[in-house]
C-alpha cells in the first residue's frame, strides 16, 4: 500500500506546530497502524529528519497508552485502539490525517504526544478504594450481587486512554469519570467512600479545565472499550445524591 | 439547565393545546385567551395565572441562558486548538445545534412575542394591537413568508427538544440503563414530533384554508 500522511509537527509544548504531509510505500495491510507508523519513522531517520513522536505501550489494546485522532476519529474507524486497528482497514492511496487528542487538559508535549496526567490527578482524588493491608480477606465473605458485579466488571475496562476527550465536541471527560464512579460505586466495596468521591472526582475534572457534559454521545461512540452512555447518568445520579445529602 | 428545560417543555405542551382551539372557532379561541386572564379569579388577581407563569417563565429563560452559556464557554476554553479533520460519529443532528438552534429560536420567541403579546403586529396590514386574538393569528397565517418562518422556527423546536429531552433525563440521572436510555431516545421523539407537529398544524392550516375568518 502506498499512503499518504498529514501528521501534527510540533517540536514542543511552546511550538506552534502545523500539518506536514508525508509519503509511505510498501505498507502492508497486515500491520497495525503504528508499526506503518515506525515505517514512516525509519524512512524519516534514513533521511536524517526527526521522526514522527508518538505514544505507544502494550501494543495489544490494553494500557491506554496509545492515542492518536485518525482522519477525525478517535483511534481511527474501528471500535478498538489504535495499536489493535490494522491498515487492512484502509485503502491503497488513502490520504490520512493524524492528529494528537485536543483537550486544554491534554497539553502536547511533541508531535502526537500529549501529556494525560489530568486523568491521574482526577483518579488520585477519589477513584480508588481505601481497604486495611494484610492477608486477603475470604472472598465469599462480601457478595456482590451479579448484576452489580457484572455492570461493574464491563465499566472497569476502561482503559484511561482520553479517547472519550478527544472524540467530545465539549472537551469533556464525564464518559471517564463516569465509568470509574459506575464501577466502584456498583462494588460494596466501593461504598463507604462513594458519595465524597463523586463530588472529589467531578470537581477535580472541572478544575482541570475539562468542558461539560451536553449528552451529545461522541464519547462512547469513539471508546475503544464500549462503554456505554449510562455511566454519565449514573455519575449525575450518584453527584446528585451526594449534593442533596451535603457531601 | 435540564429542569428549565423541562419547565419549557411543560409550557409548550399547554401553549400548544391553546393553539389548536384554533380549529374550535373564532369565539371558543376567544374564549380561551380571555380564560387564561381570569384563571384562578377570585384568590388570584385578573391576569394573575398569567402572570405567575410569566415571571416563572422569565426565570427559567434566565437560568437556561446562562447554563447554556457557561457550558459554551467552558467548551471554547477546553478545545482552544481546534482539529484538521474532526468527524461526527456518534451524535445525532439535534444534539450538535443545541447552541445555535438554541439562539435562534430566542430570536423567534423576540419576534413571536412582538407578533401576539406586546405589540401585537399584523404583518398582513401593518396594523398594531387589537383584541381579536383569533383574527391576529388568521391574518398573520394568510401571510405566506409568516407561515414559513412559524414553519421553520418549528423546525428548530423539535430538533431541540429532540436532544433536549432526552438529554435532561441523561442529566438528571434517570437512565442508568441500556433500556431506560433507549426509553429517554424514544420519549425525546415523541416530544418532538408532538409539539412541532402540533403547532405546525394550525399555520398550515390557517395556509390552506381549514382554519379561516
Amino acid at each position: 500500500m502506498n499512503l499518504t500522511l498529514k501528521i501534527w509537527r510540533q517540536s514542543g509544548p511552546d511550538d506552534k506546530g502545523g500539518i506536514h504531509t508525508y509519503q509511505v510505500s510498501g505498507i502492508s495491510q497486515d500491520m497495525s497502524f503504528l508499526e506503518m507508523l515506525d515505517v514512516l519513522n525509519e524512512q524519516l531517520n534514513e533521511k536524517g529528519e526527526e521522526p514522527v513522536a508518538f505514544d505507544s505501550d502494550c501494543r495489544e489494546g490494553i494500557c491506554g497508552m496509545c492515542s492518536l485522532m485518525i482522519n477525525g476519529e478517535a483511534h481511527g474507524p474501528e471500535v478498538t485502539t489504535t495499536c489493535q486497528l490494522h491498515m487492512r482497514s484502509f485503502n491503497d492511496g488513502d490520504t490520512i490525517t493524524i492528529e494528537p487528542w485536543r483537550a486544554e487538559p491534554f497539553p502536547v508535549i511533541k508531535d502526537l504526544v500529549v501529556d494525560r496526567s489530568a486523568f491521574d490527578r482526577i483518579i488520585q482524588s477519589g477513584g480508588f478504594v481505601s481497604a486495611n493491608t494484610g492477608s486477603a480477606p475470604e472472598a465469599n465473605s462480601v457478595p456482590a450481587p451479579r448484576d452489580k458485579a457484572m455492570r461493574a466488571f464491563n465499566v472497569a475496562t476502561c482503559i484511561g486512554c482520553g479517547a472519550c476527550v478527544a472524540a467530545c465536541p465539549n472537551g469533556s471527560a464525564s464518559l471517564f469519570v463516569g465509568a470509574k464512579i459506575t464501577h466502584l460505586g456498583e462494588l460494596p466495596q466501593g461504598q463507604p467512600e462513594r458519595w465524597t468521591r463523586v463530588v472529589d472526582m467531578v470537581g477535580q475534572h472541572d478544575h482541570e479545565g475539562f468542558g461539560g457534559c451536553t449528552n451529545i454521545g461522541e464519547c462512547a461512540a469513539a471508546c475503544p472499550k464500549e462503554i456505554p452512555l449510562d455511566v454519565i447518568s449514573q455519575l449525575n445520579k450518584d453527584l446528585r445524591t451526594a449534593l442533596a445529602n451535603g457531601h | 439547565m435540564a429542569v428549565s428545560g423541562l419547565l419549557f417543555i411543560g409550557f409548550v405542551l399547554g401553549h400548544m393545546y391553546g393553539n389548536l382551539k384554533a380549529f374550535a372557532g373564532e369565539e371558543a379561541f376567544n374564549e380561551y385567551a380571555h380564560h387564561l386572564r381570569e384563571l384562578g379569579e377570585p384568590m388570584l388577581p385578573h391576569e394573575g395565572f398569567l402572570w405567575i407563569m410569566r415571571v416563572g417563565l422569565i426565570v427559567a429563560v434566565i437560568v437556561h441562558i446562562a447554563c447554556a452559556v457557561a457550558l459554551w464557554r467552558r467548551a471554547a476554553a477546553a478545545r482552544p486548538v481546534k482539529y484538521v479533520a474532526k468527524k461526527n460519529t456518534g451524535s445525532s443532528l439535534s444534539s450538535r445545534t443545541m447552541r445555535w438552534g438554541g439562539v435562534t429560536l430566542l430570536v423567534f420567541i423576540v419576534w413571536h412575542l412582538l407578533n401576539f403579546t406586546i405589540v401585537k403586529v399584523n404583518p398582513s396590514n401593518g396594523e398594531t394591537g387589537g383584541d381579536n386574538p383569533y383574527g391576529l393569528l388568521v391574518d398573520t397565517f394568510d401571510t405566506w413568508w409568516m407561515t414559513i418562518v412559524y414553519l421553520l422556527a418549528m423546525v428548530a423546536l423539535g430538533l431541540h427538544l429532540h436532544h433536549g429531552t432526552f438529554s435532561s433525563l441523561q442529566t438528571l440521572g434517570f437512565t442508568n440503563s441500556a433500556v431506560s436510555r433507549a426509553r429517554a431516545r424514544a420519549t425525546g421523539w415523541i416530544v418532538a414530533i408532538v409539539i412541532a407537529g402540533g403547532f405546525s398544524l394550525v399555520p398550515l392550516s390557517v395556509l390552506v384554508g381549514i382554519i379561516e375568518k
